[in-house]
Parts: structure tokens; sequence; C-alpha cells
């Protein structure tokens, strides 16, 4: 994360980042670290402590042709500023009729999984894929992070930008040539396989390869979505067709979840490829429990591979 | 520890005891000098001239309403003095964010009559170029743009234009989370911004004691380290010295400036507003009486600014101005149905395609049918 927004402030120096804690301290997560000390003030901006406040100035700085890159510090606070996100943000461009455009990046650390208290494990993707105008992501490994953060700020649209925060500590190899990078707003298939596809976005991916590479008995194909907001029908479909098998993943509650989205898609494209209904598997309909309780609440491998059983019992 | 952003005390940012005022009620000029410059005769005669055809304009919208041509208007007759003082004290290059409530004042900056009123019709959710006039669209949720006027005033700030941004709201809007994040955010990063409070006495039917208990609006600024200012927002005379004033302070790097104007919605909030039932007549008619066009009237006669000739020509061209936007009103525009999908991304998405193609059918269905 820190590699690609570096590089993006680097490429254009019309591209801001603004957000609480985001200068000296580098995030509560680190990911702007060293970027004030690189770029300075101007440019990596400690604002006063309110979103809908970071939000709507970001929206005025877009106005004139800056890009802003907002942190949210952590997912349960992005309410204060919901209203200016999607009844401003995502609204400007179609209200305008095009002549107002707004290069918005709101990044926002997303799930749980970390043993964090109240309002900093949420998984608040449905109400922002609901609002059109909006671009909503989420990146699952940090290649990914790498790339898809310089693709969204290059995006002339505002992009709801979810990082999974479980995920920040993850090690893996970084593909650097962004002109390779597969565009953001494609699926794909993160591992190959032929019994049944398992779609997931953000933390849940990894949790969904494990599953994956644990069964023995079915080859399960994993399709990372990436773009929940639009979404890469072609390869999703695809690979439904292909299996004829489906389950979807998710942290955020099963019920009005994102997933009802895409089994309800899946169910009237590949109607006659489908040999069982598209199983869901997410969070419960309730508050996100207390830390000691989190085990409990987030799907795991087993509740994959539970799913996966019973798409083949159908 | 003292902040280093404002070096001064609290009464550096204080507004006057009371609202700033050139004119009495009848349009003599009060005794005494102000701290404002007075402005000059050439713009008082502008905005006087600005303010009859902006009255006409306001009266024949209303008309259209009610003949149905438009959805709804919220009037701002008895606002003219601020909706015209907001216009005049910009720069072209200086940026207005208005909110539903603005519509004489976006005519008074030049927009099309009927462009700026495709809002209310129902054609367009702005129908005028936000850049060709540096105006943003008109806003319905109340102080969303005050955050969005900090912001723009700030990319101006950086990038040394010299522009500055002015947002109106009302007084119910001052309520509003965004109005002080915006008043906060403008005040940390110096932005050139005006905030333009006019108080026009109710939030549609909520009078102003049970919106706050500040000892003013203007009072809330300086919580936040804002120059702050309240004015008789029915003396033409003082909206545009102190509008003037608080323009050249963010102009020359003072940062933002807040206005409480008092002044008084005559008309209800809008068309399906029923102010009876919650302001009296006597009330109205006292407000009635300080009109802000006679006070500048009386003002500039007395001073030899202002010729019959001048009124009447003022007077033909509002009645010029509302006959044109009568006969533009009674055109019906096609709309283009599909328009609706053109510019919610850069680029529309496949989902938005593909409801684009099923509302296609659904008109060739229609059209097959007709």
């Amino acid at each position: 994360m820190n590699e690609g927004l570096r590089k993006a402030m680097e490429n254009d120096p019309k591209v801001l980042i603004m957000g609480e804690d985001v200068g000296k301290l580098g995030g509560v997560f680190r990911v702007t670290d060293g970027l004030q000390k690189d770029f300075g003030e101007a440019r990596v901006i400690d604002t006063p402590l309110a979103e809908s406040g970071i939000v709507g100035t970001a929206i005025g700085l877009a106005l004139r042709g800056y890009r802003p890159v907002c942190e949210i510090q952590f997912d349960g606070f992005v309410f204060p500023a919901f209203n200016q996100i999607t009844t401003q943000l995502a609204k400007m461009r179609m209200r305008s009729l095009g002549t107002l455009e707004l290069p918005v990046v709101i990044r926002i650390p997303c799930g749980g999984g970390i043993g964090a208290v109240e309002h900093h494990s949420e998984s608040p993707e449905a109400y922002f894929t609901h609002t059109g105008g909006l671009r909503v992501v989420a990146c699952s490994n940090p290649s990914d992070a790498y790339t898809m953060i310089q693709q969204a700020i290059e995006c002339p649209d505002p992009v709801i930008f979810f990082e999974p925060k479980r995920r920040y500590w993850d090690k893996a190899p970084v593909d650097r040539d962004l002109s390779k990078a597969v565009p953001f707003d494609r699926a794909v298939v993160a591992r190959p396989g032929e019994d049944v596809t398992v779609l997931a976005y953000g933390p849940m991916v990894k949790t969904s390869l494990e599953a994956a590479q644990a069964d023995e008995n079915h080859s399960i194909e994993v399709v990372d979505v990436r773009s929940l907001n639009p979404l890469d029908e072609e390869t999703i479909l695809e690979s439904v067709r292909r299996t004829g098998r489906c389950v979807v993943v998710h942290e955020a509650p099963v019920f009005n979840g994102y997933g009802a989205e895409l089994a309800a898609r899946i169910t009237e494209k590949c109607f006659y490829h489908l040999e069982a209904p598209v199983l869901r598997v997410g969070g419960f309909s309730t508050p996100y429990p207390p830390s000691r309780l989190e085990d409990h609440y987030l799907p795991d491998l087993d509740r994959v591979l539970d799913a996966v059983d019973r798409t083949f019992a159908w | 520890m003292a902040n280093r952003q404002h070096g001064g005390g609290p009464e550096e940012l204080l507004p006057a005891e009371r609202p700033v005022r050139f004119l009495t009620d009848t349009g003599a000029a009060v005794r005494g000098r102000s701290r404002y410059p007075l402005p000059s005769p050439e713009l008082l005669r502008r905005a006087y001239r600005a303010m009859v055809v902006g009255r006409r304009f306001d009266a024949q919208a209303t008309a259209l309403t009610k003949q149905g041509r438009l959805a709804v208007y919220p009037s701002s007759h008895g606002q003219e003095a601020c909706q015209v003082g907001a216009v005049l004290a910009l720069q072209d290059g200086d940026w207005f964010f208005p909110t539903y409530r603005e519509s004489m004042a976006l005519v008074t900056r030049g927009i099309e009559p009927t462009e700026v009123l495709a809002l209310l019709r129902g054609d367009a959710h702005c129908g005028y170029d936000p850049h060709r006039h540096h105006v943003a669209p008109q806003c319905t949720p109340l102080a969303t743009q005050t955050v969005h006027a900090a912001g723009l005033a700030y990319a101006e700030r950086r990038k040394g234009s010299g522009r500055i941004a002015l947002a109106c709201v009302g007084d119910g809007a001052t309520s509003e989370g965004d109005f002080h994040e915006a008043l906060n955010f403008a005040a940390v990063f110096k932005a050139p911004v005006i905030f333009l409070v006019q108080n026009n006495q109710y939030a549609i039917s909520v009078p102003l004691d049970r919106q706050t208990a500040a000892p003013s609006l203007a009072h809330k600024g300086v919580g936040y380290g804002i120059r702050s200012e309240r004015v008789d927002g029915n003396d033409p005379v003082a909206v545009l010295a102190v509008l003037t004033a608080a323009a050249e302070h963010a102009r020359s790097g003072h940062g933002p400036f807040l206005i409480e104007a008092h002044t008084y919605r005559l008309e209800s909030h809008t068309n399906a507003d029923d102010a009876t039932r919650y302001r009296t007549d006597a009330e109205a008619e006292e407000w009635r009486r300080r009109d802000p066009i006679a006070r500048l009237e009386a003002y500039l006669r007395r001073r030899g600014h202002l010729t019959d000739e001048d009124t009447a020509e003022a007077a033909t061209a509002a009645e010029d101005f509302a006959a044109r936007l009568r006969t533009a009103m009674n055109a019906d525009p096609e709309l283009a149905p599909l328009g609706m999908f053109d510019h919610v991304y850069d680029v529309p998405t496949p989902q938005l395609d593909e409801q684009r193609a099923s509302l296609r059918s659904e008109l060739e269905a229609e059209e097959a049918l007709a």
C-alpha cells in the first residue's frame, strides 16, 4: 500500500493524502509511513478529526483538479462521512451532466480478525455498492494493494477502496510493472479448479485459498472478485458455468449482504449450468461481537468447506 | 497553550454588538462612521437594478409554479439584498456555492434563467455548466456544500490564484454538522472562503430560538477562530460593505469570514408550504417595511445617484426579463430518457449498459405501440 501510494504521488503532483494521523505518525496502520517526510505537509495533510469534513473538503479540492486520497482511520468511522460520500461524491458527475469530475479515493481499512474493540472490525461494503456513481473495490494481497491503489487514484471516478486490515502484515512478491497489471475493475481467478467456484474478496480470499488447499475431495476454483461495483460478470459467470457450483464468501452479514447480489445474478445468468443453489457464507446479522468472540463470528476455512460440501450434497 | 494559528484575542473575531447598518428602515443614512467603507455609487446602482430584475424573476418563477410549469420554487422575495450582494461582491473567477434558495443570485451571476430553473422544473439536477460560471450545483441537502467550498477555497489558496469562494446557507443549516466541520476546516486551512448565513428567521416553520441558543449565528465563527460579522440583511449598502470587506479579507490571505445577515423570506418556504401556520401577518408586515429595494432607492435618489429614468429603465428590464422567461418556460424540451445512464461514471459499467438496454427496449416497445 505504502509503495503504491508513494508511486502515485511521484507520478502525479496533484495526488494528495488526507486524513487523521496520516502525517508524522504515518497512519494508525503506518500505511502512509514516511510519505509526509518525503512529500511535505502540503501533500500529506493531517486534517481535523471529522470524517465528513475530510471527504467534503476532498470534494472541493477535486473540483479544482486535485486527486485526494482520503484515509478513514477505521471502517466503523466512515459513517459520519456517509452523507458526503453517497449524496455528494457519488452524484456530482451526474448532477452536473458530466462537467464535474471527482477523482477522490476513500481508503477504508476493513474487516475483523485483529482483536479490536467495537467499531474497528466492520465490513460496510454493501452500503456503498448500493449507490450508483461509486466504484467499490477490495484488495486481497500485497501485489493487488500496490497496483490497485494506483489504478484507483488514476481513475476519474470516486473509488471506495477497502483494505482488509488483518492482511496488512501479509508478505508476498509484488509485481511492480503496472503496465502488465489486470485492470482494477476485473476479477481474477486466484486459484484454478474444476468442481466448484468460490467467490471471495478482501480478507476472505486468503481464507478461501486455504480452504481450497485443504480440500482433498474437490477441486476448488477461487475467484477474487476485487471490484464489487462495477462487477466483472464475464470472469465470474465463465467460472460458474464451467464448475456448475458456487459458494460466495464475505465477512459482512449474509442477510442483505453483497453476496445476495452475486447469488441472484449467477442464478439468473447461469441457471441451467447450476447443479446446486448458490450458497453464501458470511457473518451473522448481529452487531460485530466483542473480539474474544470474533472467531465464532468470522467465516473460516471450515465454514467455507462446509458450504462446498453442501453444494455437492444437494 | 495559545493557538499559533490565531495570534490575537477573540475580541478581534467578534461580530458587532448590533448588526451593521448603513441605512435606516426608510433609507436615510445612519449617523456615525462605520468600520466598513461605503460601497461606490456605481456598485449600489448595479445592485439596485439587479434587485429589481431579481424580484421580478422571483415573482415570475412563483407564478410559473402556480401554473404547473415548475415542480417547486423556493422564493427569496425579501432577501434581494443578500441574493444580489453575494454575487456582486465576487469576481468572475471566484466560486459561488448556492443552496436551492439562491435562484435569484444565480440569474444575477448571469446564468440563463431557464438553466437555473432546470432543477426545479425536473429537467436536470443542474441545468448550467458549473465551470463556465464558477457556480457549484444548487444544493438541496443542508450545509453539504459548505465543506466543498472550504476544500475548493483551500485549493485556490494552494494554487495562489487569488480566487475566493462564497457559500450560502440559511439559519437552519447552521445546526448541521457539515456547517461546523466546514468552518473548522476552513479556519485550520486558512481557506479564502466567505460563509454567508441568510438568517431569514425560520427553517421552514421552526424559528431561530429553536435552532440555537447562541448569542447570534455570527458568534459561531468565533469558536473556530473565524472573523465574524452580523449585518442588516435588508440594507443593501451594509450587505455590500461587509461582503466587500469579507472578500478582501479572504483574498488577502486572512482566511475565512462568516457573515450573518438578518433578513426575512416574505413568501412561504416553497409553494408547498403555508407560512400562516407558523407566523403572523403582522410580523411579515414589519419586515415588508424594511424592503431592501425601497430603502436603496430612497438612499440613492436622495444622493442624486438614481433618477426617474433609471428606475423606469430597471422596471422595463425586469418586465422584459420576465417576458422572456415566460416564453422560454412555455417550451417543453424533449428529454432523452437514456441520458440518465450517461454520467454516472466516466465510462458506463457493464451493469449500467445492461440496464440501459432494458430501458431502450421498453422505449422501443412503447414507440411501436404509439
